[in-house]
């Protein structure tokens, strides 16, 4: 892409629809940019200032208390690290299943393929609203309710569909050949899958990693369904719990909520394009 | 002849044992939590059940006639209406735009894309959240503009003739990077040479957009006007954080009701109703969706 056109290069540029596509954009980036500054600059006003004064006016002097108080509550940490295991642990099993799956659906005939592959691709369009209540009442009867544990077979069966799905068709990618050759070298089914398959799909799986573990990252409704307290609640609910304690203190919420993005921001920053492309895969679901 | 064929045969028979073995662990989980709590949902949906209580009473189609006469839940499934059309008449072209112009612009305009994905990034929580405090009356952003211009305090979520519209505000806030990531994934998969022949031919960059790179792309617009419907009317976090449903029931969802329904009121046979009544409507709209895009294609 980045060998293509820009205005500069060309002879017959159209000046018109260039302005207005600078327009656009620049307002664009404002109406990205102005609440997110809002949010990390109200983190660091004092109480009193979001009271006293509009939204724009700047921080007298930054004040980092309200950063501080987030970081040294021990809570704030009991979140982060119930929201780390659970991603780790939701991703590895995601992808590890996810792969064994979509090996047989892109390598062999067999008379279930289709109604699996299509029962696998109906399923991401359900509605998990419609699976909430019996969830959770499996999660009370399996007693798991209110454990960290709860969150991770929900990740990963939300996940799966689209994992699936998406690594069949990279594997399918994957020329034969390759295959038939470590078959000769005597390799049965499953060391060809683990030999060279798993090892082949590499790509595919991080950008799967990326895409889900932002998603996991983020989620709300069954962490806030399915577990209670504050030990063992993830990062997202942290937002709704500090929401309880500190509703009228809009600055210290701010930085509570600088400070769970911050992650992501800080994953961003390092892997710009894996997570662009990331996106971009989870994007190619339709 | 014959033992190629039984060897044949009975590679076939290896591969299915193989394939089963792989497999067993999706499907277990796809049987446990899709198939299983979809049935469940519209066993439940025919009780009465508080759904601590072992006590299940069953009452039949009351519950579903109860969800048709309810005017909350069809005064939702409005607001989810609305949600879906200013979705795709805002998100769509305001998506197909500016990933032209990150197509046009290669990497010179990483700076944009940078901050154009920042939405993406955050929690529909943490978005929901951000809101509910940047549109607030007092110390919120429009409030600020509006005294920047010598106007007064501008009050978005509390007023119930504007709380649905500025709710629909912030989800186009948060998707529209999506779509535009969407779209650039699909301009991405567009053949480069097809750009340079039109160049050579003569074209401008606008024509090969509209002409080339724009129906090229029907497809990907498709599946994103698909997922877009899909989203907004199973849509929930964001909603239920930023305004509860409130003020009144101006901005209450099909999801934040069910929500409600079963897990303040714990009334989970009729909160099932509920869910399955989405289910149902989800389906049905997506499927009338589907099947007038993929209709027209033919014509």
């Amino acid at each position: 892409m980045a060998k293509k056109n820009t205005a500069g290069e060309s002879g017959k540029k159209n000046y018109g629809a260039w302005i207005a596509a600078v327009v656009l954009s620049v307002f664009w980036m404002l109406v990205t940019f102005v609440p997110f500054s809002f949010m990390v600059m109200t983190g660091f006003k004092q109480k009193i200032e979001t009271i006293m004064y509009g939204a724009f006016h700047m921080p007298e002097k930054f004040y980092p208390d309200n950063y501080k108080g987030v970081i040294t509550d021990p809570t704030f940490w009991t979140y982060f690290r119930n929201s780390v295991i659970v991603l780790i642990i939701s991703l590895i099993i995601l992808l590890f299943i996810s792969a064994c799956a979509a090996y047989p659906l892109s390598r062999f005939k067999f008379k279930l393929r289709g109604p699996i592959y299509f029962l696998i691709v109906a399923a991401m369009s359900v509605p998990m609203h419609v699976t909430l209540i019996p969830v959770f009442n499996m999660t009370i009867n399996m007693g798991l309710y209110d454990t960290i544990w709860a969150l991770i077979p929900t990740n990963v069966a939300f996940a799966t569909p689209i994992s699936v799905f998406i690594l069949t068709g990279f594997m399918e990618g994957i020329p034969k050949e390759l295959e038939e050759a470590a078959d000769i070298d005597g390799c049965g089914r499953f060391g060809r899958f683990f030999k060279v398959i798993l090892p082949l799909s590499t790509p595919g799986l991080s950008t799967l990693a990326i895409y889900n573990g932002v998603n996991m990252w983020n989620e709300f409704i069954f962490a806030f369904t399915l577990t209670q307290s504050e030990s063992n609640r993830t990062l997202p609910l942290a937002l709704w719990n500090y929401q309880g304690q500190y509703s009228s203190n809009t600055a210290m919420i701010m930085a509570c909520l600088t400070l769970s993005v911050l992650p992501m921001i800080i994953l961003f920053i390092f892997m710009q394009e894996k997570l662009v492309k990331g996106m971009m895969a989870g994007a190619v679901k339709g | 002849m014959k033992g190629s064929t039984t060897l044949a045969k009975r590679r076939q028979r290896a591969s299915a044992i193989c394939a089963a073995v792989f497999l067993t662990p999706v499907i277990i989980l796809m049987l446990v939590y899709f198939v299983y709590p979809i049935i469940a949902t519209f066993a439940n949906s025919l009780t009465r059940w508080n759904g601590i209580s072992p006590e299940k009473i069953f009452v039949g189609s009351y519950n579903w006639n109860k969800l048709i006469h309810d005017a909350k839940f069809w005064k939702a499934f409005g607001n989810n209406i609305k949600v879906m059309a200013i979705s795709l008449i805002v998100q769509m072209p305001i998506g197909i735009l500016l990933a032209t112009f990150l197509d046009a612009g290669g990497k010179k305009f990483n700076i944009f894309k940078i901050i154009w994905f920042l939405p993406l990034l955050m929690s529909s929580v943490a978005v929901g959240y951000l809101f509910h405090y940047a549109l607030a009356t007092n110390s919120g952003i429009f409030t600020a503009i509006s005294e920047l211009f010598g106007g007064g305090k501008v009050d978005l979520l509390g007023n119930q003739g504007t709380a649905l519209y500025a709710v629909i505000g912030v989800i186009c806030w948060q998707f529209i990077p999506f779509y535009m990531v969407y779209y650039m994934a699909g301009y991405s998969s567009i053949d480069e040479s097809l750009y340079e022949a039109a160049i050579v031919d003569g074209a401008t960059r606008t024509q090969y957009v509209t002409k080339i790179a724009l129906p090229m792309l029907v497809p990907t617009i498709k599946s994103a006007i698909v997922l877009s419907i899909t989203g907004s009317l199973k849509y929930f976090d964001l909603v239920y954080v930023m305004t509860g449903g409130g003020p009144g029931e101006s901005t209450e969802l099909m999801a934040t009701y069910m929500y409600k329904e079963s897990f303040s009121k714990y009334n989970m046979g009729y909160g099932s109703s509920i869910a399955g009544g989405m289910f149902i409507l989800i389906t049905l709209i997506a499927g009338v969706t589907m099947y007038v895009m993929n209709r027209k294609k033919e014509d």
